[in-house]
């Protein structure tokens, strides 16, 4: 399951979602509006989508997923607009048979969505200036240890 | 042909739209629309450099071909999640 939505995320829900008998592992990664990024203040965050790619890049994460690694459930939901400190801009959650598959199929599907993804932020400082974020590599992770390869990834 | 350009986040905001329309001669690739975008306006050359293109919803290379009703699409760097 993929999706964009302007409503708040229900994590619980997207949880449960990907649940399943034959999975004993269930691992889910959610992406929440920090406040500092290095010096610079965030108030809030304004998300835009180029919508109907996006979904289809999702859907392509997705079915790579379950190509890969043997994936009971995975779903990924973005969230667009705009979003205050501590919200969930982003949940994926995968459910697979042991939990190393679980981690790897996570960490993968969650680095190439911030790779390949048409979506983009604009932080938005307390003096009411805005600036979206178009760096090439790992751009809502500056101050991570963000590396080379998606593999290194983290948020 | 003309065709219409989508432009999202910073690319929308330097161009002051959020769509612009580029005339190409028939046939032209995805690098004559990158020189033309470029020339026509000029606040988004800097960073249509650092950008990918989409054509029909995948990201193209600028050998690619394009027709009078691909659907073109500026994708600046994403900052998603």
């Amino acid at each position: 399951m993929v999706r964009l939505t302007r409503e708040p995320i229900d994590y619980h829900a997207l949880t449960e979602s990907v649940r399943d008998p034959h999975c004993g592992a269930v691992a889910l990664f959610l992406g929440t509006v920090r406040d500092l990024t290095g010096e610079q203040v965030t108030v809030f965050l304004d998300y835009d989508a180029y919508g109907p790619m996006a979904e289809k890049k999702l859907a392509e994460i997705e079915a790579d997923v379950r190509r890969r690694w043997p994936v009971g459930n995975v779903a990924l939901i973005h969230r667009l607009g705009r979003l205050a400190v501590g919200e969930v801009s982003v949940a994926v959650a995968v459910s697979t048979p042991h939990r190393a598959e679980a981690f790897n199929a996570l960490r993968h599907a969650v680095d190439t969505l911030k790779e390949l993804v048409p979506i983009w932020k604009k932080e938005n400082a307390p003096d009411g200036s805005g600036e979206w974020v178009h760096q090439s590599v790992g751009a809502g992770c500056r101050g991570a240890s963000l590396g080379p390869g998606p593999k290194d990834g983290q948020s | 042909m003309n065709v219409n350009v989508l432009l999202f986040a910073a690319a929308r905001d330097l161009a002051g739209s959020d769509v612009v329309t580029v005339r190409l001669t028939p046939g032209s690739t995805v690098g004559e629309l990158r020189a033309r975008l470029a020339r026509d306006c000029p606040p988004l050359a800097e960073l249509l450099a650092k950008s990918a293109v989409a054509v029909n919803h995948d990201f193209a290379d600028d050998s690619r071909s394009l027709s009078p009703n691909d659907e073109i699409a500026i994708i600046p760097p994403v900052s998603g999640g």
